[in-house]
């Protein structure tokens, strides 16, 4: 089985980036162990969020905020896509200061993106926000999407663009010869010329399959699911400081993150739910919203993510392994970034360059020889 | 609190597992959802007396024995408590009267018996359609019986029993739709010593007859509707080339009952496939143990063997349980002495019998029946996703919302799996179930927050 | 669709409770989602499509039976025996939030 070029994992990012390498003409094969979206991109929240952004992620986010607004072009479906506004609440003055102080420095620069509003424009918007609040960022483009429609709609997108698509395809060796790349998996040896490791928490392994050991960590950040309930709480909310974001889907149910960790199993395959470390988002998510106390959680779980030491992804060429490219380490953020990375990882697949600067998402940073010089 | 032992479910497994264990001086609880010990099985034995306890017969009566012992073993009874999350070492979160709490154990017995097995067909959302379990529940319960056109589409034993009990109180049941292979329902009859009640069970098969003579038993049928505008009002199915139609105000369908496997499966215990009668359950070795330590599994939970079956199991748990506490280093000669496997296997010496005539329901489900009830979700949309997916539940359930309600898959999960295993052409036994997610029961968000002040017991 | 064997003329229930405000007889030992199959109206309408539900499975497995007990929402009936003045209320699609 060849290909031009080799998607290792069938997350989003490697879907985006197989979708948006076929439209550039490029013949691609996507290889995932499990089902598609089985780890973070089925588990997360799905924000799409440029607020509170990393400067050096700010790029990325706001070009993939225009695609999100625009997701049909890419994908034939708005993937559940609703710009309904993400608002970061202050509970007391120190956040509050420190979120007038980010806003302030992204104006500076010219990123309008983020404005400050107070206690009673929130009320407008939230109407169920708990009066202690202070005052809040809200950004009015952002917004949330479905997970799942996501996954397929991206699937079905790259199909359509003629991807090949195997699950329950595990990669077991990863050779260079001639320019190219020969793959063994549980389903067949494979070759192309481009390898994209979009491995997420299993990123680093392919990465040492390609002869280039990374440093990451595994996020096992929890997400609760409460019963449906009538609509209620429009924007996704999220409070500085606090492990928190608070989401109402379509269907009605109640969707708590914000990066309490479950424990992850020994052998870095699963991750369980702590209920105790629970508490501080279920807290923080009751404080903001009291009325809520009473909803039942219908399921919780904690999904599997690649962290990096800085929190920011990698992104970009390999240093040690030609024909190699990287798109993982999202962190915990990487939902929003889906459309444009994966434009920028077919750029480089396609011409060998973008007109991104990835400097901050060299994988160099992150390089085991470099960690033990 | 730390207890030695918590035992979760207070039906024939838990209760006799709770009394032995308490025997050999180790301190236990006993959590049960149920507001009175009994399980379903014995549900209100201490309470029904009169005529609604004879109708329920000899079987029933024999619980209050048991309960009264479990009252007097000195197990701390915790009832109307859910467990709803159960981490290895172990903790267990409960909650009652709306409060969550931790308790810790250095050994866990799962003893949450069954459920009947849901079997979808067009109709069977309605109001006026429910499970032969449950109305024998409510006859438990406040001695209710069924009112109106009263019909029952099913096999096995139960549908069988219940019918007697409720002719026993005066009440009428329309007409019986048996769906068992053959030989049928009467064969039970032939059976020496499938029952106790033989006089209760002679009742039973007399109606069985009545039924036949007016032609309101109908066997090699089809095609099950129920149907009206809001709830129940008529029942359709066909007969060779002849479409049948009835009025009826409550159906009562039975077609078995499966393990209650949520537990086990959350704690990724490993699971074996029941191919007579498609179930998994959780694998345990000969003293209940699963593949975690310390997690033991007795009564229908383990496999449906009856509540004969269920005490013994119970018992031998709780040997199991002793042992590896270390309090009982005589565990086997104890075993050997009562007996137990002995009476095990003859209380389970029917089973095969019964699999065999009661083989799991194989219809086609037409695309437009819901199969997930919490999220109406119907197999059409199900065979559509797991056309185009991997042959894993899980993708379904993400794509589709089926298991993602309430009930969390309690009643689709083995729908699902069918569906997934005849859109990919694989057995059974090679498609998984739902991933189960905690928590296990629905705890409120208010109940989890206040986790926050959990000071270690 | 069902009445109890206890339920006889001349003879006085052995409660009362309310279901959606109405009066309704209750007897010893019995669910809350038992009185749902006898007081008129007393069906759930389900969250997607409002269709009409009653309980189905009795013993804590289906949730066909969440209703709002004296306040308190998606409680699951078959797990609550009655009490005297018990306030029984009908949920119709996606709860509310504030219950």
């Amino acid at each position: 089985m060849n290909a031009d070029i080799l998607v290792i994992g069938g997350g989003l990012h490697g879907l985006s980036a197989a979708l948006q390498s076929a439209r550039r003409g490029a013949s691609v094969i996507l290889v995932e162990r499990h089902f598609l979206g089985r780890h973070a991109s089925g588990a997360t929240a799905a924000g799409v969020r440029t607020l509170g952004r990393d400067p050096a992620e700010l790029p990325l986010s706001l070009e993939a905020a225009g695609m999100w607004h625009e997701m049909a072009e890419l994908v034939s479906d708005d993937c559940g896509f609703t710009a309904c506004g993400q608002l970061q609440v202050a509970e007391d003055e120190a956040a509050l200061s420190k979120i007038k102080a980010r806003v302030r420095a992204l104006q500076s620069k010219g990123f309008m993106h983020e404005t400050m509003i107070g206690l009673e424009e929130m009320q407008e918007l939230v109407p169920d926000l708990s009066p202690h609040c202070l005052g809040g960022a809200w950004v009015s483009g952002d917004g949330s999407a479905d997970p799942h429609r996501t996954i397929c709609a991206f699937r079905d997108a790259a199909l359509r663009a003629g991807v090949e698509i195997h699950e329950e395809c595990l990669v077991t060796g990863l050779q260079r010869r001639n320019d190219r790349w020969q793959a063994q998996t549980s389903r067949g040896v494979f070759e192309a010329s481009i390898i994209v490791n979009a491995g997420g928490a299993w990123a680093d392994q392919v990465a040492a399959l390609a002869g280039e050991p990374v440093q990451q960590s595994i996020r096992t950040s929890m997400m609760v699911v409460t019963e449906r309930t009538q609509t209620r709480v429009k924007p996704v909310v999220s409070s500085l400081g606090k492990k928190l974001s608070f989401k109402q889907t379509a269907q009605g149910t109640m969707v708590i993150g914000g990066g309490s960790q479950g424990r992850l199993a020994a052998d870095r395959q699963s991750a369980s739910v702590d209920f105790v470390a629970l508490a501080a988002s279920v807290g923080a998510a009751v404080r903001l919203f009291p009325k809520t106390k009473g909803l039942r959680i219908v399921r919780t779980w904690a999904g599997m993510e690649a962290m990096t030491r800085d929190h920011l992804p990698v992104i970009g060429f390999s240093r040690g392994a030609p024909g190699l490219i990287h798109a993982f380490g999202f962190s915990g953020h990487g939902f929003q970034l889906v459309p444009s990375v994966g434009r920028v990882v077919a750029d480089l697949a396609c011409k060998g360059q973008t007109r991104h600067d990835l400097g901050a998402f060299d994988v160099e940073r992150l390089s085991k020889e470099r960690a033990a010089a | 609190m730390t207890y030695d032992v918590v035992v979760i479910g207070a039906g024939p497994a838990g209760m006799s597992a709770a009394i032995q264990l308490r025997k050999a001086g180790i301190a236990v609880a006993a959590v049960d959802e149920q507001a009175a010990p009994g399980g379903q099985i014995w549900r209100g034995v201490e309470r029904n007396a009169g005529p609604v306890s004879a109708a329920l017969g000899a079987d029933y009566q024999k619980g209050a024995t048991l309960v009264e012992a479990f009252r007097d073993s000195g197990a701390e009874y915790l009832p109307a408590t859910q467990v709803w999350q159960i981490e290895e070492g172990w903790n267990l979160f409960l909650t009652s009267e709306g409060k969550a709490r931790r308790i810790k154990a250095r050994a866990v017995l799962l003893a949450n018996g069954a459920q009947e097995r849901p079997v979808p067909f067009p109709g069977w959302t309605l109001p006026g359609v429910m499970t032969v379990g449950a109305a024998q529940i409510l006859l438990k319960s406040g001695g209710m019986l069924p009112e109106g056109e009263v019909w029952i589409a099913g096999a096995g034993p139960l549908p069988l029993l219940y019918a007697t009990q409720v002719l026993g109180l005066e009440g009428r049941i329309a007409g019986f739709l048996d769906t068992s292979k053959r030989p049928g329902l009467a064969a039970l009859s032939s059976l020496p010593g499938a029952w106790r009640d033989i006089p209760g069970l002679l009742k039973g098969v007399r109606w069985l007859w009545d039924l036949k003579r007016s032609g309101r038993m109908v066997r090699g049928f089809s095609d099950l509707h129920a149907e009206g505008e809001g709830r129940l009002q008529h029942l359709q199915w066909r007969a060779g080339n002849e479409q049948r139609k009835v009025r009826a105000d409550v159906l009562l369908v039975h077609e078995g009952v499966v393990p209650r496997i949520h537990e086990t499966m959350a704690l990724g215990c490993v699971h074996d496939w029941n191919s007579d009668q498609n179930y998994f359950s959780a694998r345990l070795d000969q003293w209940g143990e699963t593949s975690r330590p310390g997690l033991f599994v007795a009564g229908d939970a383990g496999g449906i063997g009856g509540w004969l079956a269920a005490t013994l199991s119970g018992e031998i748990a709780a040997l199991g349980i002793a042992r590896y506490l270390g309090g009982s280093p005589d565990a086997d000669s104890l075993r050997r002495e009562a007996g137990l496997d002995e009476r095990l296997s003859r209380a389970r010496a029917l089973r095969p019998f019964l699999d065999a005539l009661y083989p799991p329901p194989a219809e086609h489900l037409a695309d437009e029946v819901v199969v997930c009830r919490c999220e109406e979700v119907t197999a059409g949309q199900i065979r559509a996703v797991a056309k185009v997916s991997a042959p894993d539940p899980n993708a379904v359930k993400a794509a589709t919302r089926c298991g993602m309600g309430p009930c969390q898959g309690r009643q689709c999960g083995y729908t699902v799996q069918a569906l997934v295993a005849e859109v990919h052409g694989l057995p059974l036994a090679d498609v998984s179930f739902f991933n189960i997610r905690p928590p296990l029961k629905p705890v409120t968000l208010g109940e989890i927050a206040a986790l926050g002040d959990l000071e270690e017991a | 669709m069902f009445k109890s064997v206890h339920d006889k003329p001349g003879k006085a229930s052995d409660m009362t409770v309310f279901v959606n405000g109405a009066e309704t007889a209750a007897w010893n030992g019995e669910t809350v989602a038992s009185v749902l199959l006898r007081a008129p109206g007393a069906e759930r309408r389900s969250t997607v499509s409002g269709e009409p539900r009653l309980p189905y499975c009795q013993m804590g497995v289906c949730f066909e039976c969440l209703v709002i007990v004296d306040g308190v929402a998606s409680t699951q009936g078959c797990l609550v025996p009655v009490a005297p003045g018990m306030r029984i209320e009908s949920q119709h699609g996606p709860r509310e939030i504030s219950k």
